[in-house]
């Protein structure tokens, strides 16, 4: 059964130079338990797609045209504002490139993570097991184990002492890690990953890869993964949908879109990919269209 | 023959920590790296954040003074160099940066971008306006632009034309030695494989020699000659690349290649044949 | 592939530049509201003596059997106490504020711009001495300041105009050194200093070019509270002095008059007001228009 199930999705943004439709259209399915690739180049549309999805897109200047996005039997466009707060963080979470401008740098790693605890904990007192009429000392408590609980589970070495760290003490790929923690102490079923290691080195990046798919065989987490890097997709993912221009050109399994890519764009985006196999000059250079797509 | 060598450079930094300027500290930002690169080829200098290939490249750029070491480009060492002798030897050595948003004014017309290099050189160069204004369009031509190019401005083109004209720029004086600094990292992958082909392309034509500094082991295998591997500061490992890639001798150069994400889904650490928990979400180690 | 080229640059030009900034400045209808009360006071000021609804009392024409009139259809905003139509003293008055602020904020902008720029780029000891000394004098503050130099000067528009610029110049100074010290790392100053350019090139054709919009909006916004202050001084007759038609003066004057000729007093207020904020409204509009921070 679909866990996310967006089927005709169009979206126009309002610009200066007019109305263009920036989502053409756009059918994507994502099983529960899957880690679904949306891989595309700059302005394929595939950040405004996970954007839609928890509904984070600013409207106006946005504005949906038409389509439907159904998330564990919620219709997210038609949903009000509170249902939207309700589910951000305690069904749908986001964690984005930057792990740097998304930690406030003024407030220790503690407060943000319990201050975020207690906010899904408002949603859904289950995270914290504790009545509803419990003390609010008391909730802080449960709420800081609970974030200490996370940033062991995430990998952050000693987490009850690091965690009254300030973000500007830790580096970019444990900031990563704490930003997953956050992301993931409402226990969501969806996390949106939009280019979360491309501000990373390789072999931080590796880790956090590793880190997103513990959660997804522990946990049961489903995980819309947006990139550019098709390696990152082959290596992460089990699912891929390719976007160009607003629209999805290829969809299925990795082993099968990536491997015998059934779409001249998909093709010729794996040709451009330079891979450890390759010799000097050897770059097929099939793909001259696309920089003139932009 | 070598055309730029790089003797135990050392470049030491001192942070003060603390609210009254107590302890000191010094940051080893380039902790005595030697290397050699020879006329015509392309070394790839290969490492991740913190690792000094930045001030590494401030150094030859001869825009940061070297605690100890020389850095000698075609029998001359930069640093000992006159303030005067330093200038004109800037335009023997450019560079392209990283990102190609960031690295042009938008002030200035493309024209105006690419002829800057000679503007600064004149009193070397000698051209006129109009003979800098026709560098530019064959410059332009040269990177596959258009001549017509000339008086737009930069935000005007999409990441790997102001690329291509921030190569221009770099070629503007006839350089013999061009830095790219992560030429590609902050493109697409079909305009990075345009750019880098370009970049082939360019090198053999005009025989340059390139420093290709780059995080990324598989561009740096694909575009390069020989790479160096650097890691806090120190130089690892470097060699031929094929030498690196199919036999890499040290620790770090394996981790690396480990690390490296392959766009085939059967090599997938994951869900591939090989999965079965080969790497592991091992902790950050270390204080922080 | 040359085809390509030309299709993908989105052909833009320094007029459709322009048409853009204008797009995200009327984005907020209160800045249309400032750009038109900006360019009827600009009108005023120019043509003021012209449209006065009675030119010859600017001269002293006066018949003082007209004094005191309260607002009618022959003077809307009634008489003062030598029978002078208050409109077209107001009008009249348009020019010397706007004039001398405009004054003030120009040479306020260029010594502070000079001042930032030589302390933002060349830092270590030019920096320390520049800025503490701006410090100083925005420790003062800027009327007492201005007054001490404008009794010193003598009193006279040109000098009140001298001696409000020369406290007003910090704040530039301390805009423009920050937004140089933020250019200086901007990689096209990086690549100029690698090309081998020198200072002089690096500042005036990389690094003042790129700070021209936030020292136009805060211009636009400062020409506004220095119409206060040339009032301000007029108020306490240290600057304008009477009988130039000057709105602070006219308050000044007005002041005996109050509370029974309530008119000699409203209007020049109200056109304080109305000049300030139209500054106010109209730089913040050109601030949306210009800095790529203000916006989305």
């Amino acid at each position: 059964m679909a866990l996310l199930d967006i089927k005709g999705l169009r979206l126009a943004m309002t610009s200066f130079d007019g109305e263009t439709e920036v989502l053409k259209g756009i059918d994507l399915t994502i099983p529960q338990g899957a880690i679904a690739g949306v891989v595309g180049e700059t302005g394929s549309g595939k950040s405004l797609t996970g954007l839609s999805v928890s509904r984070l897109v600013p409207t106006p200047p946005g504005r949906y045209l038409g389509g439907r996005i159904l998330f564990d039997g919620h219709d997210m466009l038609a949903a009000s504002e509170e249902e939207m707060r309700a589910l951000r963080g305690t069904r749908i979470s986001m964690i984005f490139q930057d792990p740097t401008t998304n930690l406030n740098p003024a407030f220790r790693i503690s407060t943000q993570m319990v201050d975020a605890a207690l906010a899904v904990a408002s949603r859904d007192p289950d995270i914290l097991s504790l009545p509803a009429t419990a003390r609010r000392r008391q909730k802080r408590a449960v709420a800081r184990q609970l974030a200490i609980e996370m940033l062991g589970r995430v990998g952050i070495v000693d987490p009850a002492q690091r965690i009254d760290a300030y973000p500007h003490q830790f580096s970019g790929g444990m900031r990563q890690r704490v930003l997953i923690a956050m992301a993931l102490i409402g226990r969501p079923k969806l996390l949106i990953a939009d280019e979360p290691t491309t501000a990373l080195d390789v072999s931080v990046q590796a880790q956090v890869l590793a880190l997103i798919h513990s959660f997804v065989v522990d946990r049961g987490l489903t995980v819309m993964f947006i990139t550019h890097n098709l390696g990152v997709v082959a290596q992460i993912c089990n699912e891929v949908a390719v976007m160009r221009q607003g629209e999805i050109v290829e969809a299925g399994p990795v082993a099968k879109v990536l491997t015998s890519p059934a779409h001249a764009y998909t093709r010729a985006l794996m040709a451009s990919v330079p891979t450890r196999e390759m010799k000097r000059g050897d770059l097929s250079f099939s793909v001259d269209p696309v920089e003139a797509a932009v | 023959m070598s055309i730029l060598v790089v003797e135990d450079l050392v470049k030491h930094y001192t942070v003060r920590r603390g609210w009254f300027g107590g302890a000191a500290e010094t940051v080893r930002a380039v902790d005595g790296v030697s290397f050699v690169i020879d006329s015509g080829e392309c070394l790839g200098i290969v490492g991740e954040s913190g690792s000094g290939k930045t001030t590494l490249t401030r150094a030859i750029l001869g825009l940061e003074r070297p605690t100890a070491g020389r850095i000698v480009f075609e029998g001359e060492d930069i640093h000992a160099l006159s303030p005067k002798a330093l200038r004109a030897q800037r335009a023997r050595i450019q560079m392209v940066f990283q990102d190609p948003h960031a690295s042009l004014n938008p002030r200035m017309s493309v024209r105006d971008i690419v002829a800057e290099p000679m503007e600064v050189h004149r009193d070397v160069l000698g051209l006129s306006g109009r003979q800098m204004t026709d560098r530019v369009a064959e410059l332009l031509e040269l990177v596959r632009m258009e001549r017509g190019h000339l008086t737009r401005y930069p935000h005007e083109f999409s990441g790997g034309q102001r690329q291509r004209i921030g190569i221009a720029r770099a070629l503007a004086c006839n350089p013999r030695l061009v830095v790219l600094d992560e030429p590609t990292s902050a493109l697409d992958v079909s305009v990075q494989a345009q750019v880098l082909a370009l970049l082939i392309g360019l090198q053999d034509q005009l025989g340059l020699t390139f420093l290709f500094i780059s995080h990324d082991l598989a561009v740096v295998r694909y575009i390069c000659h020989r790479a160096a591997l650097i890691y806090r500061g120190k130089l690892v490992e470097d060699g031929p690349v094929d030498q690196i890639f199919d036999a890499p001798r040290t620790d770090y150069a394996k981790t690396l290649l480990a690390a490296m994400p392959d766009p085939d889904p059967g090599k997938s650490p994951f869900w591939g044949p090989a999965a079965q928990g080969k790497i592991q979400p091992d902790s950050e180690k270390g204080a922080p | 592939m040359s085809a390509r080229t030309t299709a993908e640059a989105s052909g833009t030009s320094g007029g459709e530049g322009l048409a853009r900034a204008f797009y995200r400045f009327r984005q907020n209808p209160l800045s249309l509201v400032g750009l038109v009360l900006v360019a009827l006071l600009l009108f005023l000021a120019i043509f003021g003596p012209l449209v006065a609804p009675y030119p010859e009392h600017l001269a002293g024409e006066v018949s003082v059997l007209d004094r005191f009139k309260p607002p009618s259809a022959a003077f809307w905003f009634g008489t003062n106490e030598v029978g002078q139509d208050i409109l077209s003293m107001v009008v009249a008055g348009a020019q010397v504020s706007l004039l001398s602020a405009m004054g003030v904020i120009v040479i306020a902008t260029l010594i502070g711009t000079l001042i930032g720029l030589a302390a933002g780029y060349f830092g270590t000891w030019i920096d320390e001495v520049l800025m503490r000394f701006t410090d100083l004098i925005l420790t003062l503050p800027a009327l007492i300041l201005a007054m001490a130099i404008a009794a010193g000067l003598g009193p006279s528009i040109v000098n009140m105009v001298i001696a409000l610029a020369l406290a007003w110049w910090p704040g530039f100074a301390r805009l423009v050194r920050g937004e140089v010290i933020g250019l200086k790392e901007e990689q096209f100053v990086v690549a100029a200093r690698a090309q081998g350019a020198g200072a002089g090139r690096i500042i005036f054709r990389h690094i003042l070019p790129n700070v021209t919009s936030p020292i136009i909006v805060k211009m636009s916004l400062d020409v506004g509270f220095a119409i206060l202050a040339v009032a301000s001084l007029g108020f306490i007759g240290i600057g304008v002095r009477p009988p130039t038609p000057e709105w602070g003066v006219m308050l000044s004057v007005s002041r005996s008059n109050l509370p029974h000729f309530w008119w000699t007093a409203i209007f020049p207020g109200m056109a304080i007001f109305v000049a300030v904020l139209a500054f106010n409204l109209f730089g913040e509009g050109l601030r949306q228009a210009l800095d790529p921070r203000a916006r989305r």
